[in-house]
């Protein structure tokens, strides 16, 4: 018998294979890519938020030295179709025309009016300055109510009308009713302020063609190197068979990769032209006007209630910034905050309406959490103001309306099942850990004080919706593909194991969990198992990674692909031990006859068999390899509350975050430690929406935020340790009980900061500080309230 | 980004490096440590034809005593300038303050010269030589003239340097027997001060004898809250420091930006300024 | 052109280069170093950290001309004979990173902390590194690795 690993993989904190080339510096990002002829592209912007071009004369550039081609969005217009929107939320949707080059018209301050390719990047961007245009002005269009009146001006004027579209959603009983009968109502106004992902790599993408064949392979630092096969193909025209889309290591998306940029298409094209090799790498403040932003709502929200604090209805009126075009997903991203708003409550009347509207601003879409987020903050702050207006404590208010665990599976308003949960013992566990009484009795303290320095809590009691997803629902939401994930097992004839994934990690640590999955099914070792991902010529088949999906949907796909393995290796493991299937016992990877201890024969053993098939049963062809494609039932649904507790100092209105502490119900676990790494990181990003960043125009339409120095990406100065815990209820729609962890901090921390600066200052008269709670901004709530 | 392309120099000696300057006039760039500069290099703010790389003339760092005063070369580092006893002895605001200075690999090669010739109001250290009374020492081809402070700093990124002249010491009073803080107030840690407060303070007898204020990014350059340390001199509690400290934002003329109305901070200003008042003479 | 001599992780290299070409692009672009990323245009995000002559800079921030007679230290440096450091064992042990694209930068960062102080607390960390931005982890575990390669007493997982 080999020597074989006991231990269950999964739910142990495996360090990461992934690590050692990343801390050695032996990476392979895309920017990194060198090959002989290499050609180097950079693109001249707009400096105008919308304008008519006049003229364009890109032959100066020509001049220039090393540069080798220079074309305007005219010159490329050939063979180069318009990006596209997978997502046409509904039937009369307004889908304009996005050339990834300007032709006419520039919409947003930097879409790209030229594109210059030269021998090496310095060149390049010299080039860019000998370029000549000449623009029109057009009036910018940054107001989302202004922009739907009578007579606006038009991002899109063929278009006739800046609304892209309205979605309606209506459950349950009438809203108007409920309120009729409600004894309290509270409506609110919520501003999402437009965020910049801020993905740690900038975007790249390398094109090597082989002009002979019309071949040819893009390397870019996506999240979707299989969507963007399928997109590139659309719009170049270059047959998909003849494209190879490679996700290299790439650092960090948050949905900023889950794109089809027109960079990605316009190395192509000059590749195609020029049947060189190119590349395009951004630069960080480039990427802030040319790389799609996140959130950019105005969120009208009511709910109806009882004296006693009992939901009757909901009703959510959302303007939702599109920017100037409509990118891969734009127009889905606040659908999927369109069934969150109930959250995690129970209610007789729900009413959502969407409008998207054009502005002329970089275009935004897909953000970590992507519309839940959203709707979290927006449910969570309300809860917080209901309780106010009822003088019930936060915890309380939401303790009146959440599902009680034993109510699972339960129908949300929205017309999700949620399938498990238990909001009570996540709530119970955080308020210890967080020493929610002591703290209130402190905050009452400073408040009967008039202490300068007030002392805020805040709660948020989230669930989300992950696991994109069901490819019906997809279809109900006319998304324009499904939601299924593939995966393969390949055992070697030496008895090592190739996983291939078609989920794309991008920092989320894949290769070492898909490796504890199959591990744990197949009785291998941890280390002999290689995890293959991100490539098509490797992994041809894929949805990619996004939306907390890649565990619930990719994790379960190999779940189940090193399950077919074993079954297929039962048939030959009976075989050859001249036993019947129904009496082999398979443990920690060999199969044994029930009762005959001694005959066994392991899983490696096996995987040799078939490859010699000198031996096979009859019929049974020469391979235990399996593949799998898993179309998911339902979403998993996480969960969790998180409490914040801030120090406001009323006198300069700066927050201080004093501790945070939360409980989140991830389902099963596969790795502890990665779960806890996810965590950290989303509570960051969403304290960072709720105190420091946000992408500010000007009057004109210029991105004043537009660098790294003026967008304010918090450091570890800046952030405070977390206190993470756990509860567990496995997740009933997979096989593992997994849920999924990838966005859950960000959904749930934003709230959580923000009504807690809320709370700190709500004695004196502040019921809403805008994000970000600025310094300033809460120091004008303090004194306007005050006046 | 990347950089526009430039000629380069290297001199050797402050005499090589300003008859550099001289022959180049208005197109050059004097590189010190470049935490300013090559930011607006690769942003393509600045598009110099030469760029004169002070960094090897040894004679600009270091420091120095002359009698009651203490000398910096330019070109002594903000790692340099936070841990020189010497600094820390006479000048311990201005090494207080430095440390706040960006992170630590920009303050590895960010120089106290660069940080005064750049003339941001922005920057913390105008601000805190301005209250030092300090006094900045220009070589120009007609030889040396000293500048004090309060005439260095002329308007926004506007020094009193000549195309042709470079900075080569600064000069500052011992402040022994002074106490001080810088209040900095940013909205993250690498951020610009929206507002800073620079204080000295020498006491006497339980009271403020005497203060000094430094305001950074109060106005186009940095500024003294002159109506402030008026008030301050003879303060002598708590009450009479922040009633002194409310004229502090008297004469400023703060700016619009991103991170601030012009309102926020002249009030920032009259709290910071007590903040700093009273942590430097140790009465908060 | 200029001609310039520096030393990077113990190789001597003599190369003509532009005035304007940045440490960064002269270590990736020139010397194929691509261990040392860039990940902003501003100083911010302090990715491209490496040591010259014993000091950290941010390598877009200095012109290769500037470390001429220099020597570079990049995290493809660290590892002797495929050892690694302290620093980069506990980075993994302590999953201090993510995406790992900003590891090379904070790594380089910490190194230069713990070589001016060998015993930071966990405030002094963060301090150090106000420089080194990163998107994925929140930093806490960044702390406890830089924490625990100074050797001190770190908990093992937080999550309770």
């Amino acid at each position: 018998m080999t020597d074989q690993a006991v231990e269950h993989e999964v739910g142990r904190s495996r360090l990461r294979k992934e690590d050692a080339r990343l801390i050695t510096g032996q990476t392979n990002w895309t920017d990194n890519i060198q090959v002989a002829g290499l050609l180097h592209l950079a693109i001249l912007r707009s400096p105008m938020a919308h304008a008519r071009i006049t003229r364009i004369d890109v032959s100066p550039a020509l001049e220039r030295p090393g540069v080798v081609a220079a074309f305007s969005g005219a010159d490329l217009a050939e063979g180069l179709g318009s990006l596209p929107c997978a997502w046409p939320v509904t039937e009369d949707i307004v889908l304009p025309d996005h050339p990834p080059v300007a032709v006419d018209e520039v919409r947003y301050a930097g879409d790209p009016v030229a594109v210059v390719v030269a021998r090496d990047r310095y060149a390049a961007a010299d080039a860019l300055e000998a370029i000549e245009v000449d623009y029109d002005p057009l009036p910018p269009v940054l107001d989302l109510e202004a922009a739907l009146a009578e007579g606006a001006p038009l991002v899109h004027a063929d278009k006739g009308t800046n609304r892209c579209y309205t979605w309606p959603l209506a459950t349950g009983g009438s809203f108007e009713s409920v309120r009729q009968r409600a004894e309290v109502t509270v409506k609110r106004r919520y501003h999402q302020q437009r965020l910049i992902p801020n993905a740690m790599e900038p975007r790249a993408v390398v094109v090597t063609p082989l002009a002979a064949s019309g071949e040819y392979t893009v390397y870019s630092a996506t999240q979707i190197p299989h969507i963007l096969r399928i997109m590139l193909a659309v719009v170049t025209g270059i047959p998909e068979q003849k494209l190879r889309v490679v996700a290299p290591d790439v650092g960090g998306g948050f949905g900023s990769k889950l794109q089809v940029y027109g960079e990605e298409a316009l190395a192509l094209a000059v590749a195609r032209k020029l049947g060189r090799p190119v590349k395009w790498t951004e630069s960080r403040s480039e990427g802030y006007l040319a790389t799609h932003h996140g959130r950019g709502m105005i969120q009208d929200i009511e709910v109806a209630a009882t004296r006693e604090g009992k939901l009757l209805g909901l009703k959510v009126d959302l303007l939702a910034d599109m920017g100037a075009y409509l990118m891969l997903v734009t127009p889905g991203i606040p659908l999927l905050g369109a069934f969150m708003y109930p959250a995690i409550y129970k209610m007789d009347a729900y009413e959502f309406n969407c409008t998207g509207v054009f502005t002329t601003r970089t275009p935004t879409d897909a953000y970590r959490g992507a519309g839940r987020p959203e709707a979290t903050f927006a449910i969570e702050r309300i809860m917080d103001e209901l309780a106010a207006e009822l003088g019930l404590d936060p915890v309380e208010v939401r303790r009146r309306n959440w599902i009680r665990h034993e109510e699972f599976p339960y129908t949300s308003i929205a017309g999700l099942t949620y399938d498990s949960g238990n909001y009570e013992a996540a709530t119970e566990k955080a308020l210890a850990l967080f020493g929610y009484d002591d703290l209130r009795a402190e905050q009452r303290e400073r408040t009967e004080r008039g202490a300068p320095v007030r002392l805020g809590i805040g709660v948020s009691t989230y669930t989300e919706m992950c696991g994109l997803a069901p490819s019906r629902v997809l279809r109900d939401l006319r998304y324009a593909a499904g939601g299924w994930e593939a995966a393969s097992i390949r055992m070697l004839p030496t008895g090592k194991v190739e996983v291939v994934t078609g989920t794309s990690p991008h920092g989320q640590g894949h290769e070492t969990c898909w490796s504890q999955i199959a591990a744990d099914v197949l009785g291998v070792p941890f280390d002999d198992v290689e995890v293959l991902h991100g490539d098509t010529q490797a992994a041809p088949q894929g949805m990619d990674t996004y939306g907390s999906r890649s565990l619930s949907v990719g994790g379960e796909a190999v779940h189940r692909a090193a399950t077919k393995v074993v079954e297929k290796a039962r048939k030959v493991a009976a075989h050859l031990l001249e036993a019947s299937e129904q009496d082999l016992e398979f443990t920690n990877g060999v199969f044994s006859v029930k009762g005959s201890p001694e005959a066994h024969k392991s899983i490696q053993e096996i995987a040799f068999e078939a490859f010699t098939s000198h031996d096979l049963p009859d019929g049974v062809e020469p391979s235990i390899n399996a593949e799998t494609l898993v179309d998911p039932e339902n979403f998993s649904y996480p969960h969790g509350t998180h409490l914040c507790a801030v120090e406001v100092d009323t006198e300069t209105g700066r927050t201080r975050i004093r501790s945070y502490v939360c409980v989140d119900d991830v389902g099963r676990v596969v790795n502890p430690m990665i779960v806890e790494g996810q965590v950290h990181g989303g509570i960051a990003q969403g304290i960072a929406q709720a105190l420091y960043e946000e992408a500010v125009y000007d009057a004109e339409g210029n991105l004043v935020s537009g660098t790294m120095a003026d967008y304010l990406v918090p450091s570890a100065a800046d952030l405070p340790d977390f206190v993470t815990g756990r509860t567990e209820t496995p997740a009933a729609s997979n096989s593992m009980g997994v849920k999924g962890v990838g966005e859950a901090g960000t959904i749930a921390s934003t709230p959580a900061v923000v009504n807690a600066v809320v709370d700190a200052l709500r004695p004196l008269g502040v019921h809403d500080v805008r994000m970000p709670c600025t310094p300033e901004r809460v120091w004008r709530a303090v004194k306007e309230a005050s006046a | 980004m990347i950089p526009p392309a430039f000629e380069y120099a290297r001199p050797t000696s402050v005499d090589e490096a300003v008859s550099v300057l001289a022959d180049a006039g208005e197109e050059a760039k004097v590189l010190a440590g470049g935490q300013s500069l090559l930011p607006l290099l690769r942003l393509r703010l600045a598009f110099p034809e030469l760029v004169v790389d002070v960094g090897r003339i040894p004679e600009l760092r270091g420091v120095r005593e002359d009698g009651d005063t203490l000398v910096i070369g330019a070109l002594t580092t903000h790692h340099d300038v936070i841990r020189d006893p010497l600094v820390r002895r006479h000048a311990g605001l201005l090494a207080e303050a430095t440390a706040t200075v960006a992170d630590p690999a920009v303050r590895h090669r960010g120089t106290l010269g660069g940080s005064l010739a750049h003339a941001d109001p922005a920057g913390d250290l105008p601000a805190v030589v301005l209250a030092l009374d300090g006094e900045m020492v220009v070589a120009g081809p007609s030889g040396r003239r000293t500048v004090p402070a309060r005439d260095f700093f002329v308007d926004y990124l506007q020094s009193a340097l000549a195309p042709d002249e470079l900075l080569v010491e600064v000069r500052v009073p011992k402040t022994d027997g002074w106490s001080y803080h810088y209040e900095k107030f940013h909205r993250v840690a690498q951020a610009w001060a929206i507002v800073g407060v620079a204080a000295l303070v020498r006491r006497d007898d339980g009271r403020i004898a005497e203060a000094r204020i430094g305001l950074t990014n109060m106005g186009s350059t940095p500024l003294r809250a002159t109506a402030a340390e008026e008030a301050l001199a003879g303060a002598d509690g708590l009450d009479a420091v922040a009633r002194a400290c409310e004229a502090a934002a008297e004469g400023t003329r703060p700016s619009q930006d991103l991170s601030a109305s012009p309102e926020y901070r002249e009030h920032l200003a009259r709290v910071l300024t007590r903040r700093a008042v009273l942590t430097a003479g140790g009465m908060g | 052109m200029t001609h310039i001599k520096v030393n990077v992780d113990g190789t001597t290299y003599e190369d003509d280069v532009e005035p304007r070409l940045l440490l960064a692009h002269y270590l990736r672009d020139r010397l194929g170093l691509t261990g040392t990323p860039i990940g902003c245009d501003t100083s911010n995000c302090g990715a491209c950290t490496v040591d010259l002559d014993g000091e950290t800079v941010k390598s877009c921030s200095v012109l290769a001309v500037q470390a001429d007679g220099g020597t570079v230290t990049t995290v493809q440096g660290l590892a002797k004979d495929g050892e690694w450091t302290a620093l980069q064992h506990a980075f993994h042990e302590r999953h201090g990173l993510q995406c790992g694209y900003c590891t090379p930068g904070m790594i380089m960062a910490a190194r230069d902390l713990l070589s001016e102080n060998p015993h930071p607390t966990s405030d002094e960390v963060r301090q150090a590194l106000e420089g080194n931005l990163c998107r994925c982890t929140g930093y806490q575990n960044i702390v406890r690795a830089v924490l625990a390669a100074s050797g001190q007493q770190v908990p093992e997982e937080a999550t309770a």
